[in-house]
Protein backbone atom coordinates (compact mmCIF):
# COMPACT_ATOMS: atom_id res chain seq x y z
CA UNK A 1 0.00 0.00 0.00
CA UNK A 2 1.57 3.30 -1.12
CA UNK A 3 1.35 6.36 1.07
CA UNK A 4 1.79 9.79 -0.47
CA UNK A 5 1.81 13.09 1.36
CA UNK A 6 1.02 15.98 -0.97
CA UNK A 7 1.75 19.50 0.25
CA UNK A 8 0.57 18.60 3.72
CA UNK A 9 0.31 21.41 6.24
CA UNK A 10 -1.04 21.00 9.72
CA UNK A 11 -1.92 23.46 12.47
CA UNK A 12 -2.84 22.41 15.99
CA UNK A 13 -5.88 24.22 17.46
CA UNK A 14 -6.65 25.88 14.15
CA UNK A 15 -8.79 29.05 14.25
CA UNK A 16 -8.18 29.59 17.94
CA UNK A 17 -5.77 32.03 19.63
CA UNK A 18 -3.57 29.00 20.38
CA UNK A 19 -3.14 27.99 16.74
CA UNK A 20 0.28 26.51 16.18
CA UNK A 21 1.60 25.45 12.80
CA UNK A 22 3.40 22.13 13.05
CA UNK A 23 3.81 21.11 9.40
CA UNK A 24 4.49 23.18 6.31
CA UNK A 25 4.01 21.86 2.81
CA UNK A 26 5.35 18.36 3.41
CA UNK A 27 5.76 16.08 0.39
CA UNK A 28 6.75 12.47 0.96
CA UNK A 29 6.33 9.30 -1.06
CA UNK A 30 6.38 5.98 0.78
CA UNK A 31 6.10 3.23 -1.83
CA UNK A 32 4.58 -0.13 -0.93
CA UNK A 33 7.13 -2.53 0.53
CA UNK A 34 9.75 0.10 1.38
CA UNK A 35 11.44 0.81 4.71
CA UNK A 36 11.30 4.55 5.33
CA UNK A 37 12.98 6.25 8.26
CA UNK A 38 11.91 9.70 9.43
CA UNK A 39 14.53 11.48 11.50
CA UNK A 40 14.68 14.94 13.01
CA UNK A 41 15.41 16.86 16.15
CA UNK A 42 12.85 16.96 18.99
CA UNK A 43 10.02 19.28 17.91
CA UNK A 44 10.82 18.94 14.20
CA UNK A 45 7.36 17.61 13.33
CA UNK A 46 8.17 13.88 13.12
CA UNK A 47 5.36 12.83 15.43
CA UNK A 48 2.84 15.06 13.68
CA UNK A 49 3.71 13.42 10.37
CA UNK A 50 3.35 10.02 12.02
CA UNK A 51 -0.18 10.74 13.16
CA UNK A 52 -1.16 11.57 9.59
CA UNK A 53 -0.09 8.16 8.35
CA UNK A 54 -3.29 6.52 9.55
CA UNK A 55 -5.40 9.68 9.56
CA UNK A 56 -5.41 10.24 13.32
CA UNK A 57 -4.75 13.78 12.19
CA UNK A 58 -6.09 15.15 8.92
CA UNK A 59 -4.08 17.77 7.09
CA UNK A 60 -5.36 21.32 7.45
CA UNK A 61 -4.09 21.89 3.91
CA UNK A 62 -3.01 19.47 1.21
CA UNK A 63 -3.84 15.78 1.19
CA UNK A 64 -2.52 12.37 1.99
CA UNK A 65 -3.21 9.28 -0.07
CA UNK A 66 -3.17 6.05 1.92
CA UNK A 67 -3.67 3.15 -0.49
CA UNK A 68 -6.77 4.19 -2.42
CA UNK A 69 -8.17 6.46 0.29
CA UNK A 70 -7.59 10.18 -0.08
CA UNK A 71 -7.53 12.03 3.24
CA UNK A 72 -8.24 15.76 3.27
CA UNK A 73 -9.33 18.32 5.84
CA UNK A 74 -13.06 17.83 5.26
CA UNK A 75 -12.96 14.02 5.06
CA UNK A 76 -15.66 12.18 6.99
CA UNK A 77 -14.26 9.80 9.58
CA UNK A 78 -16.33 6.79 8.54
CA UNK A 79 -14.16 6.25 5.47
CA UNK A 80 -11.09 6.03 7.62
CA UNK A 81 -11.84 2.77 9.39
CA UNK A 82 -10.22 0.74 6.63
CA UNK A 83 -7.11 2.91 6.81
CA UNK A 84 -6.78 2.43 10.54
CA UNK A 85 -6.92 -1.34 10.10
CA UNK A 86 -4.27 -1.41 7.43
CA UNK A 87 -1.83 1.02 8.98
CA UNK A 88 -0.70 -0.20 12.39
CA UNK A 89 1.05 2.29 14.64
CA UNK A 90 3.34 1.24 17.47
CA UNK A 91 3.48 4.38 19.60
CA UNK A 92 6.24 5.29 22.02
CA UNK A 93 5.95 3.22 25.18
CA UNK A 94 3.08 1.19 23.71
CA UNK A 95 2.86 -0.88 26.91
CA UNK A 96 0.99 2.08 28.45
CA UNK A 97 -1.94 1.06 26.26
CA UNK A 98 -2.27 -2.48 27.62
CA UNK A 99 -5.54 -2.89 29.48
CA UNK A 100 -7.09 -6.36 29.32
CA UNK A 101 -7.19 -9.11 31.93
CA UNK A 102 -4.86 -11.48 30.14
CA UNK A 103 -2.15 -11.15 27.54
CA UNK A 104 -4.16 -13.33 25.15
CA UNK A 105 -7.28 -11.12 25.42
CA UNK A 106 -5.21 -8.00 25.01
CA UNK A 107 -3.63 -9.21 21.76
CA UNK A 108 -7.04 -10.43 20.48
CA UNK A 109 -8.80 -7.14 21.20
CA UNK A 110 -7.74 -5.25 18.09
CA UNK A 111 -8.64 -7.84 15.46
CA UNK A 112 -11.95 -8.71 17.17
CA UNK A 113 -12.84 -5.05 17.23
CA UNK A 114 -12.54 -5.14 13.45
CA UNK A 115 -14.78 -8.20 13.19
CA UNK A 116 -12.26 -11.03 13.08
CA UNK A 117 -13.82 -14.21 14.61
CA UNK A 118 -12.55 -15.11 18.08
CA UNK A 119 -10.98 -18.40 16.93
CA UNK A 120 -8.89 -16.70 14.29
CA UNK A 121 -7.92 -13.83 16.58
CA UNK A 122 -6.78 -16.42 19.10
CA UNK A 123 -4.65 -18.35 16.65
CA UNK A 124 -3.07 -15.09 15.46
CA UNK A 125 -2.30 -14.14 19.06
CA UNK A 126 -0.63 -17.49 19.74
CA UNK A 127 1.41 -17.35 16.55
CA UNK A 128 2.51 -13.77 17.23
CA UNK A 129 3.50 -14.40 20.82
CA UNK A 130 5.74 -17.18 19.53
CA UNK A 131 7.20 -14.88 16.85
CA UNK A 132 7.94 -12.22 19.47
CA UNK A 133 9.62 -14.70 21.78
CA UNK A 134 6.99 -14.61 24.54
CA UNK A 135 6.82 -17.88 26.54
CA UNK A 136 3.46 -19.64 26.16
CA UNK A 137 2.55 -19.51 29.85
CA UNK A 138 2.55 -15.70 29.59
CA UNK A 139 -0.65 -15.74 27.51
CA UNK A 140 -2.89 -16.42 30.50
CA UNK A 141 -1.13 -13.93 32.77
CA UNK A 142 -2.15 -10.34 33.38
CA UNK A 143 -0.06 -8.09 31.11
CA UNK A 144 0.68 -5.96 34.18
CA UNK A 145 2.61 -8.78 35.84
CA UNK A 146 5.18 -8.91 33.05
CA UNK A 147 8.57 -7.24 32.83
CA UNK A 148 8.90 -4.03 30.83
CA UNK A 149 10.49 -5.83 27.88
CA UNK A 150 7.71 -8.44 27.76
CA UNK A 151 4.97 -5.81 28.05
CA UNK A 152 6.51 -4.04 25.04
CA UNK A 153 6.34 -7.28 23.06
CA UNK A 154 2.70 -7.88 23.99
CA UNK A 155 1.80 -4.35 22.86
CA UNK A 156 3.61 -4.89 19.55
CA UNK A 157 1.84 -8.24 19.08
CA UNK A 158 -1.47 -6.41 19.56
CA UNK A 159 -0.66 -4.12 16.63
CA UNK A 160 0.63 -6.95 14.41
CA UNK A 161 -2.52 -8.98 15.16
CA UNK A 162 -4.46 -6.56 12.96
CA UNK A 163 -2.43 -7.88 9.99
CA UNK A 164 -1.48 -4.36 8.93
CA UNK A 165 -0.01 -3.71 5.51
CA UNK A 166 1.94 -0.76 6.82
CA UNK A 167 3.71 -0.71 10.18
CA UNK A 168 4.57 2.67 11.67
CA UNK A 169 7.05 2.63 14.54
CA UNK A 170 7.61 5.58 16.87
CA UNK A 171 10.87 5.03 18.76
CA UNK A 172 9.90 1.40 19.32
CA UNK A 173 12.92 0.48 21.44
CA UNK A 174 13.11 3.48 23.82
CA UNK A 175 13.91 2.31 27.33
CA UNK A 176 14.84 -1.26 26.36
CA UNK A 177 18.24 -2.75 27.13
CA UNK A 178 20.70 -3.30 24.26
CA UNK A 179 19.75 -6.91 23.63
CA UNK A 180 16.02 -6.18 23.70
CA UNK A 181 16.59 -3.28 21.33
CA UNK A 182 18.43 -5.40 18.81
CA UNK A 183 15.96 -8.30 19.01
CA UNK A 184 12.99 -6.04 18.36
CA UNK A 185 14.64 -4.07 15.54
CA UNK A 186 15.77 -7.30 13.89
CA UNK A 187 12.24 -8.70 14.19
CA UNK A 188 10.72 -5.66 12.46
CA UNK A 189 13.30 -5.99 9.72
CA UNK A 190 12.48 -9.67 9.25
CA UNK A 191 8.74 -8.89 9.01
CA UNK A 192 9.56 -6.17 6.51
CA UNK A 193 11.56 -8.58 4.36
CA UNK A 194 9.54 -11.79 4.71
CA UNK A 195 6.03 -10.33 4.58
CA UNK A 196 6.87 -7.30 2.45
CA UNK A 197 5.49 -5.12 5.25
CA UNK A 198 5.87 -1.42 4.43
CA UNK A 199 7.70 0.00 7.43
CA UNK A 200 8.00 3.59 8.64
CA UNK A 201 10.45 4.16 11.48
CA UNK A 202 10.40 7.45 13.38
CA UNK A 203 13.61 7.62 15.38
CA UNK A 204 16.34 9.65 17.05
CA UNK A 205 18.82 6.89 16.35
CA UNK A 206 20.92 7.66 13.29
CA UNK A 207 22.40 4.19 13.72
CA UNK A 208 19.03 2.45 13.31
CA UNK A 209 18.08 4.67 10.37
CA UNK A 210 21.41 3.87 8.68
CA UNK A 211 21.23 0.15 9.35
CA UNK A 212 17.65 -0.65 8.44
CA UNK A 213 16.08 1.97 6.18
CA UNK A 214 15.98 2.05 2.36
CA UNK A 215 15.22 5.74 2.43
CA UNK A 216 15.45 8.49 5.02
CA UNK A 217 13.48 11.72 5.31
CA UNK A 218 14.70 14.55 7.53
CA UNK A 219 12.15 16.77 9.25
CA UNK A 220 13.21 20.21 10.45
CA UNK A 221 10.98 23.03 11.74
CA UNK A 222 7.90 21.31 10.37
CA UNK A 223 9.29 20.85 6.89
CA UNK A 224 10.63 17.81 5.11
CA UNK A 225 14.03 19.25 4.22
CA UNK A 226 15.89 16.28 2.81
CA UNK A 227 14.97 12.86 1.47
CA UNK A 228 17.16 10.16 0.01
CA UNK A 229 18.99 6.88 0.50
CA UNK A 230 21.04 6.52 3.70
CA UNK A 231 24.18 6.91 1.57
CA UNK A 232 22.94 10.24 0.22
CA UNK A 233 21.71 11.48 3.58
CA UNK A 234 24.90 10.71 5.49
CA UNK A 235 27.22 12.05 2.81
CA UNK A 236 26.86 15.62 3.92
CA UNK A 237 27.73 16.15 7.57
CA UNK A 238 27.44 19.94 7.52
CA UNK A 239 23.93 19.82 6.24
CA UNK A 240 22.96 17.39 9.01
CA UNK A 241 24.45 19.73 11.60
CA UNK A 242 22.23 22.53 10.26
CA UNK A 243 19.29 20.32 11.18
CA UNK A 244 20.84 19.57 14.58
CA UNK A 245 21.47 15.96 13.65
CA UNK A 246 24.67 13.96 13.70
CA UNK A 247 26.23 11.24 11.62
CA UNK A 248 25.79 7.65 12.79
CA UNK A 249 28.64 6.64 15.07
CA UNK A 250 30.23 4.35 12.52
CA UNK A 251 30.22 6.99 9.78
CA UNK A 252 31.83 9.42 12.24
CA UNK A 253 34.46 6.83 12.99
CA UNK A 254 35.00 6.17 9.29
CA UNK A 255 35.75 9.88 8.84
CA UNK A 256 38.32 9.83 11.63
CA UNK A 257 40.08 6.84 10.08
CA UNK A 258 39.96 8.40 6.62
CA UNK A 259 41.49 11.58 7.94
CA UNK A 260 44.26 9.62 9.61
CA UNK A 261 45.01 7.61 6.45
CA UNK A 262 44.66 10.53 4.10
CA UNK A 263 42.44 8.48 1.81
CA UNK A 264 38.80 7.60 1.48
CA UNK A 265 36.98 4.30 1.59
CA UNK A 266 35.01 3.63 -1.61
CA UNK A 267 31.64 3.91 0.12
CA UNK A 268 29.96 5.31 3.23
CA UNK A 269 29.73 2.40 5.68
CA UNK A 270 26.32 2.33 7.32
CA UNK A 271 27.04 -0.51 9.74
CA UNK A 272 29.99 -1.50 11.88
CA UNK A 273 30.21 -4.83 10.01
CA UNK A 274 30.55 -3.07 6.67
CA UNK A 275 33.14 -0.68 8.09
CA UNK A 276 35.30 -3.53 9.42
CA UNK A 277 35.04 -5.28 6.05
CA UNK A 278 36.09 -2.20 4.06
CA UNK A 279 38.95 -1.39 6.44
CA UNK A 280 40.24 -4.95 6.26
CA UNK A 281 40.12 -4.86 2.47
CA UNK A 282 42.05 -1.61 2.38
CA UNK A 283 44.71 -2.89 4.77
CA UNK A 284 45.27 -5.98 2.72
CA UNK A 285 45.72 -3.84 -0.38
CA UNK A 286 48.22 -1.63 1.47
CA UNK A 287 50.21 -4.65 2.50
CA UNK A 288 50.41 -5.92 -1.06
CA UNK A 289 51.66 -2.63 -2.47
CA UNK B 1 40.90 6.09 52.16
CA UNK B 2 37.73 7.88 51.19
CA UNK B 3 34.77 7.71 53.51
CA UNK B 4 31.79 5.49 52.90
CA UNK B 5 28.59 7.22 51.76
CA UNK B 6 26.26 4.33 50.90
CA UNK B 7 26.70 0.73 51.86
CA UNK B 8 24.43 -2.24 51.18
CA UNK B 9 24.93 -5.40 53.19
CA UNK B 10 23.40 -8.66 52.00
CA UNK B 11 20.30 -6.87 50.78
CA UNK B 12 17.42 -8.97 49.50
CA UNK B 13 14.14 -7.58 48.25
CA UNK B 14 11.19 -9.33 46.65
CA UNK B 15 7.98 -7.74 45.36
CA UNK B 16 6.03 -11.00 45.70
CA UNK B 17 6.67 -12.18 49.23
CA UNK B 18 3.97 -14.85 49.20
CA UNK B 19 5.25 -16.58 46.04
CA UNK B 20 8.36 -18.49 47.00
CA UNK B 21 9.23 -19.79 43.53
CA UNK B 22 9.86 -16.34 42.04
CA UNK B 23 13.42 -15.08 42.39
CA UNK B 24 13.86 -11.89 44.41
CA UNK B 25 14.24 -8.65 42.43
CA UNK B 26 17.43 -8.00 44.40
CA UNK B 27 19.18 -11.03 45.80
CA UNK B 28 21.80 -10.83 48.55
CA UNK B 29 23.56 -7.76 47.17
CA UNK B 30 26.42 -6.02 49.01
CA UNK B 31 28.51 -3.06 47.90
CA UNK B 32 29.91 0.22 49.18
CA UNK B 33 29.99 3.57 47.43
CA UNK B 34 32.49 6.19 48.63
CA UNK B 35 32.14 9.94 48.95
CA UNK B 36 32.87 11.77 45.70
CA UNK B 37 32.67 8.70 43.46
CA UNK B 38 30.72 8.34 40.23
CA UNK B 39 29.30 4.85 40.19
CA UNK B 40 27.26 3.45 37.31
CA UNK B 41 24.89 0.58 37.99
CA UNK B 42 24.29 -1.35 34.77
CA UNK B 43 22.30 -4.44 33.82
CA UNK B 44 19.61 -5.73 31.47
CA UNK B 45 15.89 -4.91 31.86
CA UNK B 46 14.70 -6.69 34.99
CA UNK B 47 18.20 -7.14 36.44
CA UNK B 48 17.28 -5.27 39.62
CA UNK B 49 18.87 -1.87 38.87
CA UNK B 50 15.79 0.23 39.52
CA UNK B 51 14.88 -1.77 42.62
CA UNK B 52 18.35 -0.93 43.94
CA UNK B 53 17.64 2.76 43.35
CA UNK B 54 14.39 2.50 45.32
CA UNK B 55 16.17 0.70 48.14
CA UNK B 56 18.83 3.40 48.30
CA UNK B 57 16.33 6.23 48.68
CA UNK B 58 13.97 4.43 51.02
CA UNK B 59 11.05 4.04 48.62
CA UNK B 60 11.46 0.35 49.45
CA UNK B 61 12.94 -1.37 52.48
CA UNK B 62 14.75 -4.70 52.19
CA UNK B 63 13.28 -7.89 53.66
CA UNK B 64 16.81 -9.00 54.50
CA UNK B 65 20.04 -7.09 55.00
CA UNK B 66 20.64 -3.39 55.65
CA UNK B 67 21.06 -0.21 53.64
CA UNK B 68 23.44 2.21 55.35
CA UNK B 69 23.58 5.84 54.23
CA UNK B 70 25.97 8.40 55.73
CA UNK B 71 26.91 5.71 58.25
CA UNK B 72 23.38 5.12 59.54
CA UNK B 73 21.02 2.29 58.74
CA UNK B 74 18.14 3.67 56.70
CA UNK B 75 14.80 3.38 58.54
CA UNK B 76 11.42 5.09 58.71
CA UNK B 77 12.71 7.56 61.30
CA UNK B 78 15.75 8.95 59.50
CA UNK B 79 14.28 8.54 56.01
CA UNK B 80 13.30 12.17 55.48
CA UNK B 81 16.54 13.56 56.82
CA UNK B 82 18.46 11.16 54.56
CA UNK B 83 16.39 11.92 51.49
CA UNK B 84 16.99 15.65 51.87
CA UNK B 85 20.67 14.85 51.26
CA UNK B 86 19.92 12.92 48.10
CA UNK B 87 18.85 14.49 44.81
CA UNK B 88 17.01 12.24 42.40
CA UNK B 89 16.38 12.54 38.68
CA UNK B 90 14.08 10.00 37.05
CA UNK B 91 13.63 8.65 33.56
CA UNK B 92 10.69 10.65 32.27
CA UNK B 93 11.32 14.41 32.35
CA UNK B 94 7.60 15.16 32.04
CA UNK B 95 6.67 13.36 35.24
CA UNK B 96 8.69 15.50 37.62
CA UNK B 97 7.60 19.08 37.06
CA UNK B 98 5.39 20.99 39.47
CA UNK B 99 6.29 24.64 38.90
CA UNK B 100 4.79 26.91 36.25
CA UNK B 101 8.23 28.30 35.36
CA UNK B 102 11.74 26.92 35.51
CA UNK B 103 12.63 28.96 38.58
CA UNK B 104 9.40 28.10 40.42
CA UNK B 105 10.08 24.47 39.76
CA UNK B 106 13.61 24.61 41.09
CA UNK B 107 12.37 26.54 44.14
CA UNK B 108 9.69 23.97 44.97
CA UNK B 109 11.80 21.59 47.04
CA UNK B 110 13.54 24.47 48.81
CA UNK B 111 10.22 25.94 49.84
CA UNK B 112 9.13 22.51 51.07
CA UNK B 113 12.25 22.32 53.15
CA UNK B 114 11.63 25.74 54.71
CA UNK B 115 14.65 27.52 53.28
CA UNK B 116 14.41 31.30 53.99
CA UNK B 117 13.31 33.38 51.00
CA UNK B 118 16.55 35.35 50.54
CA UNK B 119 18.64 32.21 50.50
CA UNK B 120 16.15 30.43 48.28
CA UNK B 121 16.41 33.08 45.58
CA UNK B 122 20.17 32.79 45.62
CA UNK B 123 20.26 29.01 45.53
CA UNK B 124 17.72 28.85 42.71
CA UNK B 125 19.83 31.19 40.61
CA UNK B 126 23.03 29.35 41.35
CA UNK B 127 21.58 25.93 40.58
CA UNK B 128 20.07 27.08 37.31
CA UNK B 129 23.39 28.66 36.39
CA UNK B 130 25.22 25.41 37.12
CA UNK B 131 23.13 23.54 34.56
CA UNK B 132 23.52 26.37 31.99
CA UNK B 133 19.82 27.24 31.94
CA UNK B 134 19.97 30.88 33.13
CA UNK B 135 18.35 32.21 29.97
CA UNK B 136 15.30 30.02 30.62
CA UNK B 137 14.52 31.15 34.21
CA UNK B 138 10.96 32.16 33.35
CA UNK B 139 10.21 29.61 30.63
CA UNK B 140 7.51 27.03 31.09
CA UNK B 141 9.12 23.65 31.71
CA UNK B 142 6.79 21.95 29.24
CA UNK B 143 8.13 24.04 26.38
CA UNK B 144 11.71 22.87 26.87
CA UNK B 145 13.47 20.08 25.02
CA UNK B 146 14.03 16.75 26.77
CA UNK B 147 17.66 17.53 27.57
CA UNK B 148 16.74 20.95 28.92
CA UNK B 149 14.00 19.45 31.08
CA UNK B 150 16.40 16.96 32.61
CA UNK B 151 18.88 19.78 33.26
CA UNK B 152 16.15 21.67 35.12
CA UNK B 153 15.38 18.49 37.07
CA UNK B 154 19.08 18.29 38.00
CA UNK B 155 19.00 21.97 39.06
CA UNK B 156 16.03 21.18 41.31
CA UNK B 157 17.95 18.28 42.82
CA UNK B 158 21.20 20.16 43.45
CA UNK B 159 19.44 23.26 44.85
CA UNK B 160 18.98 21.19 48.00
CA UNK B 161 22.77 20.88 48.14
CA UNK B 162 22.64 17.11 48.40
CA UNK B 163 25.67 14.92 48.98
CA UNK B 164 24.40 12.32 46.53
CA UNK B 165 22.84 12.69 43.09
CA UNK B 166 20.96 9.60 41.94
CA UNK B 167 20.15 9.41 38.22
CA UNK B 168 17.67 6.63 37.47
CA UNK B 169 17.92 6.14 33.69
CA UNK B 170 17.83 9.92 33.44
CA UNK B 171 19.09 9.94 29.85
CA UNK B 172 17.21 6.97 28.41
CA UNK B 173 14.32 8.96 26.95
CA UNK B 174 16.48 11.71 25.46
CA UNK B 175 17.73 12.21 21.94
CA UNK B 176 21.52 12.06 21.41
CA UNK B 177 22.02 15.81 21.95
CA UNK B 178 19.88 15.78 25.08
CA UNK B 179 21.91 12.91 26.45
CA UNK B 180 25.15 14.70 25.75
CA UNK B 181 23.84 17.90 27.42
CA UNK B 182 22.91 16.04 30.59
CA UNK B 183 26.15 14.07 30.77
CA UNK B 184 28.31 17.14 30.25
CA UNK B 185 26.45 18.89 33.09
CA UNK B 186 27.08 15.93 35.38
CA UNK B 187 30.78 15.97 34.42
CA UNK B 188 30.92 19.69 35.13
CA UNK B 189 29.24 19.32 38.53
CA UNK B 190 31.73 16.65 39.45
CA UNK B 191 34.64 18.90 38.57
CA UNK B 192 33.25 21.79 40.62
CA UNK B 193 31.95 19.91 43.67
CA UNK B 194 32.58 16.65 45.51
CA UNK B 195 29.10 15.38 44.72
CA UNK B 196 28.70 11.60 44.73
CA UNK B 197 26.91 10.47 41.55
CA UNK B 198 25.09 7.17 41.15
CA UNK B 199 23.77 6.61 37.66
CA UNK B 200 21.55 3.72 36.79
CA UNK B 201 21.75 3.12 33.09
CA UNK B 202 22.08 0.72 30.23
CA UNK B 203 23.79 3.26 28.07
CA UNK B 204 27.34 1.98 28.04
CA UNK B 205 28.85 5.20 26.78
CA UNK B 206 27.40 6.76 29.94
CA UNK B 207 28.80 3.96 32.09
CA UNK B 208 32.25 4.54 30.56
CA UNK B 209 32.34 7.97 32.23
CA UNK B 210 31.98 6.51 35.74
CA UNK B 211 34.82 5.72 38.15
CA UNK B 212 33.37 2.31 38.88
CA UNK B 213 30.67 0.09 37.45
CA UNK B 214 28.44 -2.25 39.41
CA UNK B 215 26.97 -4.80 37.06
CA UNK B 216 23.68 -6.50 37.96
CA UNK B 217 22.32 -9.72 36.49
CA UNK B 218 19.01 -11.38 37.45
CA UNK B 219 18.89 -9.60 40.78
CA UNK B 220 22.45 -10.49 41.77
CA UNK B 221 25.59 -8.42 41.80
CA UNK B 222 27.52 -9.88 38.88
CA UNK B 223 30.70 -7.82 38.84
CA UNK B 224 32.24 -4.61 40.16
CA UNK B 225 35.20 -2.79 38.66
CA UNK B 226 36.54 0.10 36.65
CA UNK B 227 34.98 0.53 33.19
CA UNK B 228 38.10 -1.08 31.67
CA UNK B 229 37.86 -4.10 33.94
CA UNK B 230 34.17 -4.55 33.23
CA UNK B 231 34.32 -4.10 29.47
CA UNK B 232 37.30 -6.39 29.04
CA UNK B 233 34.85 -9.18 29.77
CA UNK B 234 33.72 -8.73 26.18
CA UNK B 235 31.39 -11.46 24.95
CA UNK B 236 30.29 -12.21 28.51
CA UNK B 237 28.57 -8.81 28.67
CA UNK B 238 26.86 -9.38 25.35
CA UNK B 239 25.58 -12.76 26.59
CA UNK B 240 24.08 -10.97 29.59
CA UNK B 241 22.07 -8.66 27.34
CA UNK B 242 24.40 -5.67 27.42
CA UNK B 243 26.45 -4.11 24.69
CA UNK B 244 30.07 -3.10 24.30
CA UNK B 245 31.42 0.38 23.64
CA UNK B 246 31.56 1.20 19.94
CA UNK B 247 35.36 0.99 19.67
CA UNK B 248 35.37 -2.49 21.19
CA UNK B 249 32.67 -3.70 18.85
CA UNK B 250 34.60 -2.46 15.84
CA UNK B 251 37.82 -4.00 17.20
CA UNK B 252 36.13 -7.37 17.48
CA UNK B 253 34.78 -7.13 13.96
CA UNK B 254 38.23 -6.14 12.65
CA UNK B 255 39.78 -9.16 14.36
CA UNK B 256 37.13 -11.35 12.75
CA UNK B 257 38.39 -9.98 9.43
CA UNK B 258 41.94 -11.02 10.30
CA UNK B 259 43.20 -7.56 11.32
CA UNK B 260 45.57 -7.67 14.29
CA UNK B 261 45.31 -5.02 16.98
CA UNK B 262 47.79 -4.53 19.80
CA UNK B 263 45.25 -4.13 22.64
CA UNK B 264 41.60 -3.79 23.61
CA UNK B 265 40.33 -0.28 22.98
CA UNK B 266 37.54 1.49 24.86
CA UNK B 267 37.81 4.76 22.99
CA UNK B 268 37.70 5.56 19.30
CA UNK B 269 40.91 7.60 19.59
CA UNK B 270 42.88 4.61 20.87
CA UNK B 271 41.58 2.42 18.10
CA UNK B 272 42.37 4.96 15.40
CA UNK B 273 45.90 5.30 16.81
CA UNK B 274 46.39 1.56 16.88
CA UNK B 275 45.25 1.25 13.27
CA UNK B 276 47.61 4.06 12.33
CA UNK B 277 50.74 2.80 14.08
CA UNK B 278 50.34 -0.87 13.25
CA UNK B 279 48.92 -0.76 9.74
CA UNK B 280 49.37 2.46 7.86
CA UNK B 281 52.40 4.20 9.26
CA UNK B 282 54.96 1.83 7.73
Amino acid sequence: MDITLQQVSYAYAKNTPFEKRALFDVNLDIPSGSYQAIIGHTGSGKSTVLQHLNALLKPTEGSIKIGDVLVKADQKNKHLRKVRQKVGIVFQFPEHQLFDETVLKDIMFGPMNFGVPAEEAKSRAIELSRLLGLPEEVLEKSPFDLSGGQMRRVAIAGVLAMNPEVLVLDEPTAGLDPRGRKEIMDLFYRLHQEKGLTTVLVTHSMEDAARYADRIAIMHDGKCVLEGTPQEIFENEERLLDYRLELPQCVKFQKKVEQMMGKKLPTICLTEEKLAEELARLMKEEREV
Amino acid sequence: MKSEIISLQEVTFTYTEEEKNIRPAVDNVSFTIYEGEWVAIVGHNGSGKSTLARLMNGLLFPQKGTVRIFGETLNEQNLWETRSQMGMVFQNPDNQFVGATVQDDVAFALENNGIPFEEMVERVQQSIEKVNMSSFMNSEPHHLSGGQKQRVAIAGAIALQPRILLLDEATSMLDPQGREEVLSIVRKLREETDLTVISITHDLEEALLADRIIMMNQGEKYAVGSPEEIFLRGQELVDLGLDLPFAMNVSRLLRDQGIELVAEHMSEEELVNDLWTSHFNK
